[in-house]
């Protein structure tokens, strides 16, 4: 008791000193805490972005743009990270030998040399080895388009982009129309969930699967046949013609963004790679031999038996490598990528000088969204917990 | 028997066959190749897939190493002599490289002195890391900061000695005092050395003499690997005390304490590296009394260090919640008393069960030192991004100096997990 009082004295103390400190400087400096400068102009220009943007808007939509980007890359990079990590970490248990090692090999190099030099090497091959936009313009370039879709520029790569002709918005378009096309993939991914547990009940009852591929297959992809058709979807292309300096139309995915996607999905991959096989190898082979024994096939004994269970060890270190690319997307900031790091935290703060304000926006913004993942990782943890007696 | 030989069989012999060395495809190398790289036809495809993989790698690799050039003066030469010809340019690294290792500021005709520290430090690492040394070459451990710290800033040789005599004066404190109580010696040391370093501030300035034995370099001189190398030691050697204490507060038993250690560590593992670093540069200053100006490169140890301890915390707190309850009970039965049980029987099995997690994030730590290029510290990428690649020498070598720095860190972090490997074979003393 008498250590908690000293303790707390301690604490009070340090704060009270921290704070003068902190009242003293500012008003040497002729500072004072304010977040006014949120809603005045920011003044520059941000080159990709997912929500409209000018440089006449608020300092705090700029930071908006950054939170948007921020979000994107990460969870584009999680997506990637997750395929490249169970392949090469399913490949490490191979019995090929020259397989197990080249993945070895993957793992080693990756996890051993800093993410922030691979996101500069990754973003050096974009903007050095890449050809320039020219050589993909006129009427007879040096380089065709691959496949007549995309070009692969110093600048980033140029991709055709859908648009909706006769929906929301009109010609124009409108975010409305995506926001349709996520509500219908959200739908579709609950019908299949529900057409899967009907099987299984059905499995249950009668002891015979029905088949649902074509089922589900026709619940993920009508609904965005029917939709397509219902706003006119029609894709704008990257046209070599329209300019005589630049390609025009399509998506332009800048060369920051993808750089910094393929870094964090390379370097993530790795430790997800290690994860996975100790996963794998924490599944003990008699559970493999029981299922063998029950004379369960080789290929569901795979997704029945071992990988329920290597689920429950390999979700929770998977989940704090999720949260790991959040926090390491903001080295965005060495390659110009406008995340909110570099927006919020970069040029927002040089131009203001609200070194305090800033720095803590953008630390509460990381913590909301750890602290939010950490939860949702604690319900699947008591979730998953092996329920003794 | 050998009468029905005689007429059944037409031929038996009378001596044994000479042992046949086994069918070329059930031993040997070919053995070994149906077994391991084609033993079904998806897994022989594989094999090829890979093979060639391979072998556009090393196309694209090899030659362009081998046929680097080493000994030209600018990038503009090298181009000259390879006259179009895909090669490396590795001069560039035999031009900069005390750039490349000692930053762009630091006194070239002091060089010789982290050089010096380098080579100490493989002294006083090797008693802990070894444990098989005698245990007295761990006074040259104890002794190694105030040394390197005098090697690489120089100065007045009375700021470490008086540092060490303030460690050395809390040291005798705790020793008296400890065998009564473990918080009054605790104290009482922190006490005795804060008092012989504040009287030292008086002396020091008195003492020190005008031209020192080792001139004084300022700390935004350095720069380059040195820095990093700086940077991860002395980071992980402060973050481990602090994690283990930050642990130890989150599994108190008082709400109060570990209230307060829990708010912290998930605050700064909530924050990314790079936001405290942007604390270190813009926002800590701010926080020092008006008159202090503490350097850039002490605010960046404090932010790191303290990074690094909250994930330190977490990995201790695992090897705590690891060991049976009944090694507390046991200690509490012995009438051990919190110190005692913690220092005798819980932290010796704890720490041994963290090692690998501590290793891991000492390897991500040395990892990140990196990012305070991005605060405009010139460390070993901040070197190549900044003054090497900015020059109209070098101007646009880019894959011979990121991939220095790749196997540099390379060796580096893969010698450490190799390291915390072979510990972990060690240190297994339960049966398997």
């Amino acid at each position: 008791m008498t250590l908690q009082v000293i303790a707390a004295i301690l604490l009070a103390l340090a704060l009270a000193y921290l704070y003068s400190n902190l009242a003293a400087n500012l008003r040497a400096a002729g500072l004072n805490i304010s977040f006014a400068f949120l809603g005045s102009s920011a003044g520059y220009d941000i080159n990709q972005t997912l929500i409209e943007y000018d440089s006449q808007a608020s300092n705090f939509r700029a930071a908006i743009v950054g939170i948007l980007n921020t979000l994107l890359v990460a969870f584009l990079a999680c997506i990637t990270a997750t395929v490249l990590g169970v392949l090469a970490g399913v490949l490490r248990l191979s019995n090929n030998w020259l397989v197990r090692k080249l993945m070895a090999v993957y793992v080693e190099i990756f996890r051993n040399i800093p993410i922030l030099i691979w996101i500069i090497i990754i973003f050096t091959i974009m903007t050095a080895v890449m050809p320039g936009a020219r050589a993909y313009l006129g009427e007879d370039p040096e380089r065709g388009l691959l496949g007549g879709l995309f070009a692969f520029t110093n600048r980033g790569v140029y991709t055709p982009a859908p648009i909706f002709t006769t929906g929301f918005g009109g010609a124009e378009g409108s975010g409305l129309n995506w926001l349709l096309v996520i509500a219908a993939l959200v739908a579709s991914f609950f019908g299949t969930r529900f057409m899967t547990a009907r099987a299984d009940k059905i499995q249950g009852e009668t002891g015979v699967r029905p088949n649902t591929f074509f089922v589900n297959l026709a619940i993920w992809f009508v609904p965005l046949i029917i939709l397509a058709f219902l706003l006119g979807l029609s894709w704008d292309m990257p046209d070599p013609l329209a300019n005589r300096f630049n390609l025009r139309g399509g998506i332009q995915i800048g060369a920051p963004l993808i750089a910094l996607w393929l870094a964090l999905s390379v370097y993530t991959g790795a430790f997800i790679a290690e994860n996975v096989r100790a996963g794998i190898q924490a599944v003990s082979k008699g559970q493999t031999e029981a299922a063998a024994a029950l004379g369960i096939r080789p290929r569901r004994v795979m997704s029945l038996v071992v990988l329920p269970q290597a689920l429950r060890v390999i979700i929770p270190p998977l989940i704090s490598q999720y949260l790991n690319i959040t926090k390491n997307s903001s080295l965005a900031i060495a390659v110009g990528y406008a995340d909110v790091t570099a927006t919020l935290g970069g040029i927002t703060l040089n131009q203001t000088g609200r070194a305090i304000e800033c720095v803590l926006l953008l630390m509460a913004f990381y913590l909301i969204i750890s602290l939010s993942i950490s939860a949702v990782m604690n319900v699947y943890n008591n979730s998953m917990k092996l329920k003794e007696r | 028997m050998s009468d029905t030989h005689e007429h059944s069989v037409a031929f038996v012999r009378t001596t044994d066959i000479e042992q046949q060395p086994a069918p070329s495809n059930a031993a040997g190398p070919v053995k070994w190749m149906r077994d391991n790289l084609f033993a079904t036809w998806p897994n022989a495809l594989l094999t090829v897939a890979s093979a060639y993989v391979i072998y556009l790698i090393l196309t694209a690799t090899l030659p362009w190493i081998l046929g680097g050039l080493w000994n030209t003066s600018s990038l503009a030469e090298c181009r000259e002599v390879l006259q179009g010809k895909s090669a490396a340019c590795f001069s560039v690294l035999t031009d900069r490289w005390n750039q490349l290792l000692f930053g762009f500021k630091y006194p070239s005709e002091f060089y010789w002195r982290p050089t010096l520290a380098l080579v100490l430090m493989f002294f006083a690492l090797a008693p802990v890391l070894f444990f098989d040394l005698p245990r007295k070459l761990l006074i040259m451990t104890l002794l190694y900061p105030f040394v390197a710290y005098w090697l690489i800033w120089g100065g007045t040789i009375w700021v470490p000695v008086f540092a060490l005599l303030g460690f050395i004066a809390g040291y005798f404190v705790y020793a008296r005092f400890v065998a009564q109580n473990f918080a009054l010696g605790f104290f009482g040391g922190v006490a005795a050395a804060a008092v012989v370093w504040y009287v030292a501030g008086f002396v020091v300035s008195m003492l020190a003499p005008e031209s020192p034995l080792l001139a004084s370099v300022p700390s935004r001189d350095l720069g380059g690997f040195m820095l990093n190398m700086m940077l991860g030691l002395t980071c992980v050697s402060l973050s481990i005390p602090l994690g283990i204490a930050l642990a130890l507060g989150r599994q108190s038993s008082m709400p109060l304490i570990k209230w307060m250690c829990v708010v912290f560590i998930e605050f700064i593992r909530g924050v990314p590296l790079i936001t405290l670093l942007f604390v270190a540069s813009v926002m800590l200053a701010y926080f020092f009394p008006p008159d202090a100006t503490v350097d850039l490169f002490l605010r960046v140890v404090i932010m790191i260090t303290i990074f690094s301890a909250a994930y330190i915390a977490e990995v201790v707190r695992g090897g705590l919640a690891a060991l049976p309850k009944g090694q507390y009970e046991a200690a509490d039965s012995l009438g051990l008393d919190y110190a005692q049980a913690m220092r005798l029987i819980i932290l010796p099995q704890a720490l041994k069960i963290s090692i690998p997690g501590i290793v891991n994030i000492a390897v991500g730590l040395f990892k990140d030192t990196t990012l305070v290029s991005v605060i405009s510290m010139f460390d070993l990428v901040g070197m190549i991004r900044g003054p090497i690649l900015a020059s109209t020498d070098w101007n646009g070598v880019y894959w011979e100096l990121l991939g220095f720095a790749a196997v540099l860190f390379f060796v580096v972090c893969y010698g450490i997990s190799q390291y915390s490997q072979w510990l972990e074979r060690r240190l297994a003393t339960d049966h398997r």
